[in-house]
């Protein structure tokens, strides 16, 4: 049933530093809000659980991507619109790009934020499994200060996240050094547009010959949160990749694949389809490193 | 609680006392008499409720009233101008973009919206830009022929002028 929307409070504090002494003087009490294209539909389905809600996406210190010499840093209310545009994010970090503008419809993407689709912490969520991939680190603030840790520790459990009560996705930063690897992202769903993934792999690897010097796989709908596919990974690093030990080394990701990943049933899918067709995805990104 | 929004919609400044979670459709519907804008879904996946909020295409039905607070409007009530349709909309009926017209004015705006960023779409665009509006009726074939008319049609009057 939808909410009773005069029982909800929303403000829109008119600084970041508004919003951060707020949440240190009343920790717990209220819900940050950017886009709203998640708690909108949460409250239009009478599943808000948050009576009091904080604006954050009218605040510019929060949307930009900044190109530096090692890391492009993109704030938590950046919009997938903002990403889908940036020339520097297409050339160097494709895979965002991608996400971005399979992330729900265009005018989902023109409200949506990437610090939104983070901490909504989806298994599901599309940005994710890239951010995994490309070692993303994560800035958090508070009225007392700031910390950053790296993203693969950001998601605890299922919708559980290292953000404390007083602290706020502050943004996210991308090395800049995967310009000599091999980029594959694919996403399956219902249908090509705006559909919740059943599963999607993002993966990167480095060459070195035949050699796979590195390789990283994240992964959406394959375990409660967003991972990365690491025992998957060290099957592989290390290992030649050639036309005569392709067959053998699918065999050996399949395998490895298949003990890892930890889908569940639920209304989108089955644990037992998720976990043929991630190994299937790891499988096409293989084959695709060859010739 | 209730609080004072302030909007710019179609050109003209309005004020509105509402709940601040309130939602931008259920302002417009409600409190501004604007029925034109549709809802479907209520969860962002149909866009009939689809608006230009300052150039944006939006879904409002996914817009609290107080992140409206200042915006530019533009909903189907004005597209047209001097009670003559906007080429957007007669190529929707010219060509049979429209049925039932529930998700029509959604289309059309999503239409405004991307014919502003591509006026010359190619197919793919045109689906891409109309893939969050979904229609039940039309198999939405009429709706890309309309809205490949309406390129045509603006890019030779932006020739002419």
């Amino acid at each position: 049933m939808r909410s009773d929307v005069t029982e909800f409070e929303l403000v829109a504090p008119t600084s970041l530093d508004a919003v951060l002494n707020t949440l240190a003087n009343e920790a717990g009490r209220h819900v940050l809000i950017a886009g709203g294209t998640e708690l909108m539909v949460a409250l239009g389905v009478g599943r808000l659980a948050s009576k009091s809600l904080l604006s954050i996406n009218h605040l510019p210190e929060l949307r930009f991507i900044s190109v530096e010499e090692n890391a492009i840093v993109i704030g938590s209310g950046t919009t997938f619109t903002d990403i889908r545009h940036d020339r520097t994010i297409a050339e160097e970090l494709p895979l965002m790009t991608q996400s971005a503008s399979w992330t729900g419809s265009v005018a989902n993407q023109n409200r949506g934020t990437l610090g939104g689709n983070i901490c909504n912490a989806s298994p599901a969520a599309d940005t994710p499994p890239v951010l995994l991939s490309y070692g993303a680190t994560v800035t958090l603030i508070s009225a007392g200060g700031q910390r950053t840790l790296p993203y693969s520790d950001f998601h605890l459990g299922y919708k559980k996240t290292a953000l404390k009560s007083d602290e706020l996705l502050h943004s996210i930063r991308v090395p800049r050094t995967f310009s000599g690897y091999r980029q594959y992202i694919r996403k399956v769903g219902t249908r090509n547009a705006q559909a919740i993934s059943k599963v999607a792999i993002a993966a990167l690897a480095k060459l070195d010959g035949d050699t796979i010097r590195d390789l990283r796989i994240g992964a959406a709908s394959l375990a409660e949160m967003p991972v990365r596919c690491k025992a998957t990974e060290a099957a592989l690093i290390g290992k030649s990749i050639t036309g005569d030990t392709l067959e053998a080394l699918v065999r050996t990701a399949r395998a490895a694949i298949a003990k890892e990943a930890r889908p569940i049933d639920d209304i989108r899918s089955t644990a037992k389809y998720r976990a043929a067709v991630a190994a299937n995805l790891v499988e096409e990104f293989l084959r695709s490193l060859v010739g | 609680m209730s609080v004072k929004v302030q909007l710019t919609i179609n050109g003209e400044p309005k004020s509105v006392d509402v709940p601040p979670m309130k939602r931008l459709l259920d302002v417009l519907r409600e409190d501004l008499h604007l029925t034109g804008t549709k809802e479907g879904c209520g969860e962002g996946e149909c866009g009939a409720c689809a608006v230009l909020m300052n150039g944006e295409l939006v879904n409002s039905c996914l817009v609290p009233a107080l992140q409206a607070n200042g915006a530019r409007l533009c909903t189907i009530e004005g597209v047209s101008t001097e009670g003559r349709l906007h080429p957007i909309q007669q190529c929707f009926l010219e060509r049979g973009g429209a049925q039932c017209g529930i998700c029509t004015p959604g289309m059309i705006l999503a239409t405004h919206h991307l014919l502003d960023k591509y006026p010359n779409p190619t197919m793919e665009q045109i689906q891409e830009g109309l893939a969050g509006n979904l229609c039940r009726c039309t198999g939405y074939m009429r709706i890309f022929e309309s809205v490949q008319e309406a390129a045509k049609i603006q890019e030779a009057k932006g020739q002419a002028a």
